[in-house]
């Protein structure tokens, strides 16, 4: 089915050889590195995965574990490739942000903090993203969509779809 | 420049470089409060809590983790840095949220001891549990317990089991306020890499580890602690018995840091496996077989009936018809005891004891080579030794304590560790060079390499000269062993073998350490004059850090054999056969003693059967179950006329008895063990005995008493008072010098500190002996029928026939069953896989039990530990022995295996 399948079933070691491949004496020194070329490759970091690399490179697992649970940016359940935060604080949810969280909700299929089958997106709410002053405010991968209505979730969720779809 | 003056507190103190601030005081008395500080790990200086003030510095420094330096002023309890101390506390406790008044560290915790030095306010305790954060990695783990509630993230566990135990079982997981003690994906404890040592447990200085089995059975305040000697393996390692006085229950097994010789640390059974002592099932009072059942008897029922019987069997078939088996689990006490019964008051020198199932063929290997047949060197010395050669031995799980300074010495010191062991055992990982010889072929490797060191110059010609003999003839048989010819016996590479001969031969100091592996063979005796060849070779006996190290297995198998239950020795290894020895044992106990050695376990169950033996008397053994060729063994205690088990259990041998005597175990007696480093500990008394058990000595000493030979002693330091009267090599030791640190013998007086390693300027024998060894194939080769070789061995959380560490629950979680080792390549040829049933079968019988697929086995090997009394290895063992020490060959003989189908 082509690349537009997100995270690759996670018993593939295929992409960890690579990675390894090209990281030949990767220790404990390169664990960050280490950890985002597996991130890239397969989308969040599967356990047997980190096992696995374990196996190969020394790196004792429970340190493996302690740095992927240290850093915000590592995902241990699969994750999709974009992340699309909306906020239900008050100062949004007075400017209509359940109507922008149902409607997400019914385009990705998927309740807040679940991952679309695609894997393209894992939707999650927030309490408050700091920028009131916005409200309602959404948030895909770190770009903020302040002063957002429920009419544009189609519009923004399709752009980055379209990206994907360019990238594979 | 090795001394450094540093001012603490106004005093002039002087300290040694590298040495931190906290050592230095600590040193001399001055305490500076800690809480991520352990003398056995690196510093972090993590929790800020030892703070001091030091001149010409801006801000207070953490004295864990500052070096002195000459000159330096320092001040440790100002009113600034005492006022510092006491935010950092109030801080910890925002983290912490668990209350004293429940916790079971009570009385240990160091958070509460400073909480309380500090006048901490009340309002610290009303953050309250979070209770939400329960479920965690050791959640119903039998052994260890963790509520972060108490956790003040100091990192000490992680760091323990990292650095010591060198197994990093553990990490922080998560960030800021969520962080917590956690292991790979929080999988359950046992299935990580942990090996249930509670390293963790003893350095974690709030609750927040803790051992499960001491919830709620009384705060650490109020229990009273017992130093004793654990009773598992040979390392001896030093321990607290914790017990609630009012239950009368031990409650935890503590080891504090600094103790000689295992500095705190300790294994999964040390620290766990005391279960045993409480347990229901132990005897309460004598029992009599009467038509075919065993019926409670009162004490002197049963001790008129067995001087009676031994008596009449004595009359009727003289003493030699009667046997007796000592016991290595025992003390030195009741062993001395033990082998004067059977020599004084029966009259015979058939005493003897699994020694001759273990290290038979170290004491009389070692004693040919050297004149003395122990550990030549101690256990700290492998620390700084530049070469570790480990043959024969699976320290990390038979010895695991002596395993971490092995460990130690690689990590710190840069050792170089080779490992010769068929299988890829946890030692490996940590070698310069692993190789796997096929089992029964040691020699062949060992000859090799000393072909290489020879032919490469690199053996110790001043030492051969002056120290040792018979040199030559050494070099003759060698001559042709090449590394290509060992290559074909061992199958490993010749290029290995010489390598291995390099590492060895150029080490400043090298060190051998062997166990079963080597000894277990129907050439145990030429595998150890071998490895004696080999460090003779190279000058590496008699000096700091070198040696020939048998490690022992059970906890007091050294101590047995020191005290004569062999049977050919009386206490001291003085021969039965020297007329002038016998003649001072026979004015010593006021008898006339036997004059011919006696047999040797194998050889009385075989005399059994030829009915020269007619009774048996055995104290605390298991033959039933640890001794080869099962079928054979059972079907003698069956066929014996009297047989007497004195044990703590039913055991799988006292089933087979006419009468049962109920004794104590090490918690409930005192006396000594002496461990594999020749070193005499104190064994003592911590809670009483189960009904009317009683002590080994005093049974054994009224039964003498009543058979017309009076023994009459008042306590065990009686006993060892006349041992050393008797033997010289423990001549100098009693209870009162053993009291703080044991002894290491010989020790011939008084005033004798103890010897530290054997043979320094000469040996026993006077000259080293170089005994040429001959490659000799094992007694049972693989056949058609049966193409597997078959070894035997031991397990991290069991011990021996399991009688008492499959009493614990935390063991019985993590090791419920046997198994056989195959190696995956076999495995699939079979079609067997992991996990599965399978029938193992020898010529001698067969037994059922679990297969574990690996790579860390060769193929055609296979390995099942013995001590599952289901599907026990030792049905399929076989019973040929070594010729001089008479040790049956338990690691090789010749197998077959197949998959249990559905139908079977
Ligand atoms: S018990 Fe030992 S091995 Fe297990 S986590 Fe604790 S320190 Fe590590
Ligand atoms: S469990 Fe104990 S040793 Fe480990 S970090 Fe917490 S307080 Fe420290
Ligand atoms: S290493 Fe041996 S002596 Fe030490 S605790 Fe373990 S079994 Fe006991
Ligand atoms: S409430 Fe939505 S950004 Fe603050
Ligand atoms: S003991 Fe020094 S910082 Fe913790």
């Amino acid at each position: 089915m082509g690349s537009s399948i997100g995270a690759k079933p996670s018993s593939d070691f295929k992409p960890l050889d690579k990675i390894l491949k090209s990281m030949p004496k990767a220790g404990k020194g390169e664990l960050i590195p280490l950890l985002q070329a597996i991130q890239n490759a397969y989308g969040y970091l599967p356990k047997d995965i980190l096992a696995e690399m374990s196996r190969r490179t020394g790196i004792e697992p429970s340190t493996i574990y302690g740095v992927a649970t240290f850093y915000e940016q590592f995902y241990l359940e699969p994750h999709g490739r974009h992340t699309v935060k909306c906020c239900r604080g008050t100062a949004c949810h007075v400017k209509g942000s359940s109507r922008i969280i149902r409607t997400l909700q019914q385009n990705l299929g998927v309740e807040p903090g679940g991952t679309t089958e695609d894997m393209e997106f894992t939707f999650e709410t927030v309490a408050c993203l700091g920028a009131c002053a916005l409200a309602p405010v959404m948030v895909v991968d770190g770009t903020y969509y302040g002063k957002m209505t429920y009419r544009k979730v189609d519009t923004v969720l399709n752009s980055y779809r379209q990206a994907s779809k360019e990238n594979a | 420049m090795s001394e450094i003056t540093v001012t603490i507190n106004e005093r002039r103190l002087t300290g040694r470089p590298g040495q931190t601030i906290l050592e230095l005081a600590a040193d001399n008395g001055i305490d500076i409060p800690n809480l991520c500080h352990d003398p056995r790990l690196t510093p972090t200086g993590a929790c800020r809590l030892c703070l001091v003030e030091v001149e010409g510095q801006r801000a207070p420094v953490t004295a864990c983790t500052f070096g002195i330096a000459d000159g330096m002023v320092v001040r440790t309890e100002t009113e600034e840095i005492r006022r510092l101390r006491k935010t950092v506390l109030e801080l910890l406790f925002y983290e912490h949220r668990g209350v004293c008044t429940t916790c079971n560290e009570h009385g240990h915790c160091s958070l509460a001891k400073y909480a309380y030095e500090y006048q901490l306010d009340d309002g610290i305790f009303q953050a309250g549990r979070a209770g939400d954060r329960d479920e965690n990695c050791m959640t119903g783990n039998e052994a260890i317990g963790y509520d972060v509630d108490k956790c003040i993230r100091c990192g000490r566990c992680i760091k323990i089991c990292e650095e010591v135990q060198m197994d990093a079982a553990l990490t922080f997981k998560g960030r800021a306020a969520a962080v917590e003690v956690s292991t790979f994906f929080d999988i359950p404890l046992n299935e990580s890499t942990c090996e249930l040592c509670g390293q963790c447990i003893s350095t974690c200085p709030t609750g927040a580890l803790y051992e499960r089995k001491a919830e709620g059975k009384g705060q650490r305040k109020d229990l009273t602690r017992t130093r004793t000697t654990c009773p598992y393996c040979g390392v001896g390692c030093q321990i607290d018995l914790n017990v609630n006085t009012h239950t009368g229950e031990i409650v935890r097994v503590t080891s504090p840091v600094g103790v000689v010789p295992n500095n705190g640390n300790l294994c999964v059974k040390g620290k766990f496996a005391m279960d045993f002592v409480a347990d229901t099932r132990r005897l309460t009072t004598p029992l009599i077989k009467r038509s075919g059942k065993f019926q409670q008897a009162t004490w002197e029922e049963a001790i008129e009936l067995i001087a009676g019987r031994l008596r009449e069997i004595k009359a009727n078939h003289g003493p030699d018809s009667i046997a007796g088996l000592s016991s290595a689990k025992c003390t030195n006490e009741d062993n001395y005891v033990f082998q004067k019964f059977i020599r004084a008051a029966v009259g015979t020198n058939n005493v003897d004891h699994c020694a001759r199932l273990c290290h038979a063929s170290t004491v009389a290997g070692l004693a040919r080579a050297f004149g003395s047949g122990a550990m030549t060197n101690s256990i700290a010395e492998i620390r700084n030794a530049g070469c570790i050669f480990v043959i024969g031995s699976n320290t990390t799980e038979a010895h695991p304590v002596m395993a971490l300074d092995i460990k130690q010495a690689v990590a710190k010191n840069r050792a170089q560790l080779l490992v010769a062991d068929p299988r890829e055992i946890d030692l490996a990982r940590f070698a310069k060079l692993y190789v796997a010889q096929k089992p029964g072929t040691d020699v062949a490797l060992i000859n090799a390499m000393m072909n290489v060191i020879i032919a490469e110059d690199l053996h110790d010609k001043k030492f051969i000269n002056r120290r040792t003999e018979n040199f030559d003839a050494l070099a003759e048989v060698v001559k042709d062993f090449t590394p290509e010819k060992a290559e074909a016996i061992t199958t490993i590479p010749a290029e290995k073998i010489r390598q291995a001969a390099r590492i060895y031969a150029n080490a400043a100091s090298a060190s051998i350490v062997y166990s079963m592996g080597i000894t277990q063979h129907t050439t145990g005796t030429d595998n150890v004059l071998s490895l004696a060849n080999l460090a003779m070779l190279t000058g590496n006996i008699g000096a700091e850090s070198t040696g020939v190290n048998p490690l022992r297995g059970q906890n007091n198998v050294q101590g047995a054999c020191d005290l004569g239950a062999l049977p050919n020795v009386y206490p001291g290894y003085q021969s039965v056969e020297d007329e002038n020895i016998r003649a001072k044992f026979e004015e010593a106990w006021s008898a006339e003693l036997p004059q011919n050695k006696g047999l040797t376990v194998i050889e009385m169950l075989h005399a059994v059967e030829t009915g020269d033996i007619k009774a048996l008397y055995i104290m605390g053994e298991n033959p039933a179950l640890s001794d080869p060729n099962l079928n054979r063994t059972r079907k003698a205690l069956e066929a014996v006329d009297f047989l007497v088990v004195q044990d703590i259990f039913l055991s799988e041998t006292a089933q087979y008895a006419d009468v049962v005597l109920p004794a104590t175990c090490f918690a409930e007696k005192n006396g000594t063990f002496t461990n594999t480093e020749r070193r005499v500990q104190r064994v003592r008394r911590a809670v009483a005995p189960p009904g009317q058990a009683r002590e080994d000595w005093r049974i054994i000493s009224e039964i003498a008493t009543q058979m017309g030979y009076p023994m009459a002693y008042d306590s065990a330091g009686e006993i060892l008072d006349e041992i050393a009267s008797v033997s010289p090599i423990y001549g100098g030791i009693s209870f009162k010098r053993i009291d703080a640190v044991g002894l290491q013998w010989p020790c011939p007086d008084k005033n004798h500190p103890g010897t530290k390693f054997l043979h320094k300027d000469k040996f026993t024998r006077g000259k080293g002996k170089f005994h040429p060894v001959e490659f000799k194939d094992p007694a049972e080769l693989t056949s058609g029928k049966y193409p597997f070789v078959l070894s035997t061995g031991r397990l991290l959380y069991q011990f021996h026939t399991g009688t008492m560490t499959r009493k614990c629950s935390a063991i019985n979680q993590v090791s419920p069953a046997g198994f056989v080792e195959i190696h995956t390549e076999d495995a699939a040829s079979l079609g067997i896989e992991d996990g599965q049933k399978v029938e193992v079968a020898t010529k001698r019988g067969k037994v059922t039990t679990l297969a574990k697929v690996t790579d860390n086995i060769g193929k055609g090997w296979i390995f099942m530990p013995f001590h599952f009394q289901e599907g026990p290895a030792n049905m399929l063992t076989i019973d040929e022995l070594d010729p001089t020490a008479k040790i049956p060959e338990y690691k090789v003989c010749a197998a077959a295996v197949r998959k249990i189908s559905s139908a079977d």
